[in-house]
């Protein structure tokens, strides 16, 4: 996968970057039958993040994109939280979330395929509402519970492996199965690239964008669970907030068009590690908090160019030849070809 | 060019959406003045451009932005590198307000000019490059400091605090002169210069304007340097506004200026939309924020779901009469 070349450059660059200002940073331990080290803090606290980027990615691939996941996360936990505080089983409180996680990704998709607004605003009024709401749920507290079972989702061990990396794995491993092994992806990846086009061919577009919402929407509810669950608490004013662009950020680095159609699900995962890896680094090296926003946008400046083949050969070969009219109306070309 | 027949009026499709949104708006205006005590006033109207004069200019940018098919999210945190620049070097080293106000728009538009060279050059998604330069922005911000820093230059408070009395008890900031005027001119320059016939061009299709020799980069550029402009000189506007530089000043603006693009009937696909749309789409944003003043009891999550609930009523009714129409 030559795609996936500079992404993957990018995250051993970082992680190379730390073995300099953490000592034994690719040391992996076992500890009371638990997996410890920094490689693997990155995945814990990245898993989250990892399953946000996941749902987006679909999202990303049929064209639209989603701002509401922010509020989604924030919602599910608030939920939960609030349902174990009242004496419900864990099992029911994870259900009950999850299922108005499934409900509002829905109605985002209803009102991009069914009532036909533009996805950036449809899903900005779930984005407003749905942080009311969470905070309607909380009533602007912090809830907080004390309940071992729901503390596994994101802070407990399964067979020594960290309970959210099993999650994201098994995520993953399901949506690539389902669009890489059957015919999902493919109709994902032309209803993104004309969603008009693909309905005449007898694809059922307005389905399809209804499924990949609400499936952007479970993402951020099990996110959103495993936020709340690490620290036995639910804020509904600032879990996940700005996670959509992060989000965005990882899908793009992973080399998915923001324009719809192809995409890769390996890519987002990179991507969203390199957010994780920048945000361990950032502590790690110890940039001062109030420069960490700089840091980020410098990072994140420097990945997009590497990535982008028009500044490759602009700066690695300097060969003095015009440079290619405009590779953006090419890609253009290339889609609807 | 397909047209619609109202009564004996005809209205060719192209304006139709300005018009639904038009319409709505008045709808609201009524609906709240038949609500609320005190609500139909011309004062009230003002008012919503009182409040909003700097996101008004901030949307103007916006909008040349979104009608070449692009996205700038970094214009509210220029909003707040604005704010904070003037607010420090003013309190600090006491420069004049003269010598900081150009100094201001000259970096937002120099942050405009890069991000859209990068767009440009190296071909990267408009959506990414901005969301870089609002971690930029916003990143500078805080390392200028993060506490509020308050304006206490005699000139900048004067002008804040200047009223400039209209017919009937009636009244206008300063401000809103500064945006008016930037619509004006931001109106002709999309519809009577050459730049502007390029800005809708590129958006309806890039290719095609490539083909037809029109200079689609040096557009692009130009567009981006016109949001920075626009963000500093919102930036400004909102400093006269707050009489403070803060790091958490406009945080999600930009969100609030793409609204304001879109429920005024811009394709974010590019190539089609007015600037009178986007003028319609402040006000319907600040009408909002009034309705809910108006409202008076409502908590700050209530505030939220209730700005959801008005959003999704008014995008959902001027989607409902454009599809039919289009039919």
């Amino acid at each position: 996968m030559r795609r996936l070349l500079w992404p993957v450059v990018v995250l051993a660059l970082l992680l190379v970057l730390n073995v300099f200002f953490t000592h034994g940073f690719f040391s992996i331990q076992v500890r009371d039958g638990h997996l410890y080290g920094s490689l693997i803090d990155i995945l814990r606290f990245g898993a989250p993040l990892i399953l946000v980027s996941l749902g987006m990615t679909l999202v990303i691939a049929t064209g639209g994109i989603d701002l509401s996941v922010g509020s989604v996360v924030a919602i599910s936990g608030a939920l939960a939280c609030l349902q174990i505080s009242e004496d419900a089983s864990v099992f029911t409180a994870v259900a009950v979330a999850l299922g108005l996680c499934l409900v509002l990704g829905a109605w985002n998709g209803f009102l991009v395929a069914g009532v036909g607004i533009q996805p950036i605003i449809a899903t900005l009024i779930l984005m407003v509402g749905g942080r009311g709401l969470a905070q309607l749920i909380t009533d602007g507290q912090i809830i907080t519970v004390n309940s071992p079972a729901y503390k596994l989702i994101g802070g407990g061990y399964w067979l020594t492996v960290p309970f959210g990396i099993l999650i994201v794995i098994a995520v993953l491993a399901i949506t690539a199965f389902l669009t890489r092994r059957l015919a999902l992806g493919m109709l994902i990846e032309s209803v993104g690239g004309n969603a008009e086009a693909s309905r005449l061919a007898g694809i059922r577009s307005r389905g399809i964008i209804i499924m990949v919402y609400a499936f952007a929407a479970l993402c951020a509810g099990v996110a959103g669970l495993m936020i709340s669950s690490n620290v036995s608490s639910a804020d509904g004013n600032n879990a996940g907030l700005w996670i959509e662009l992060d989000a965005i950020l990882a899908v793009v680095i992973g080399g998915t068009s923001l324009s719809g159609g192809r995409f890769s699900l390996g890519g987002t995962v990179l991507g969203a590690l390199i957010i994780q890896t920048l945000t361990t680094t950032i502590y790690s090296i110890g940039v001062p908090p109030e420069t960490t926003l700089l840091f980020k946008a410098l990072v994140v400046t420097a990945v997009c160019l590497i990535q982008s083949p028009s500044f490759r050969e602009k700066v690695f070969r300097r060969r003095g030849r015009a440079a290619p009219s405009s590779p953006a109306a090419e890609e253009k070309v290339r889609i609807t070809a | 060019m397909t047209t619609l027949t109202m009564g004996r009026a005809s209205v060719p499709a192209k304006y139709l959406p300005v018009l639904v949104t038009g319409c709505l708006f008045l709808a609201m205006f009524v609906v709240g003045g038949i609500r609320y005590e005190g609500f139909a006033s011309g004062q009230v109207i003002l008012n919503v451009f009182i409040d909003n004069a700097f996101l008004l200019v901030v949307a103007v940018g916006m909008t040349f932005v979104i009608l070449t098919g692009g996205i700038d999210l970094s214009v509210g945190s220029v909003v707040a590198l604005s704010t904070m620049i003037s607010a420090s070097l003013m309190k600090g080293p006491g420069w004049p307000p003269y010598l900081v106000i150009p100094l201001v728009l000259v970096i937002g538009a120099g942050l405009g000019l890069i991000m859209g060279y990068i767009v440009h050059a190296f071909d990267i998604q408009p959506f990414i490059v901005t969301l870089a330069g609002m971690f930029l922005a916003r990143g500078l911000c805080y390392t200028i400091g993060t506490d509020s820093i308050p304006i206490e230059d005699p000139t900048f408070t004067a002008f804040a605090q200047a009223r400039i009395d209209l017919f009937a008890d009636m009244w206008i900031s300063p401000s809103v002169i500064v945006a008016v005027v930037v619509v004006l001119v931001a109106a002709y320059v999309l519809h009577y210069t050459r730049l502007g016939r390029a800005v809708y061009a590129t958006g309806g299709s890039e290719q095609s304007a490539l083909l037809m020799g029109l200079p689609v980069g040096r557009t692009k550029i130009a567009v981006y340097t016109i949001s920075g402009f626009c963000s500093a000189l919102g930036g400004v506007l909102l400093s006269f506004y707050m009489l403070s530089g803060y790091g958490l000043h406009a945080v999600g603006m930009e969100l609030d200026a793409i609204a304001a693009v879109v429920i005024g009937g811009t394709l974010l696909t590019g190539g089609s939309g007015f600037l009178f749309g986007t003028v319609l789409g402040v006000l319907v944003l600040g009408l909002i924020q009034t309705i809910i003043s108006f409202e008076g009891t409502l908590s700050s999550w209530w505030t939220k779901i209730f700005i959801g609930m008005l959003l999704f009523v008014f995008i959902l009714l001027q989607r409902l009469f454009s599809a039919r129409s289009r039919r």
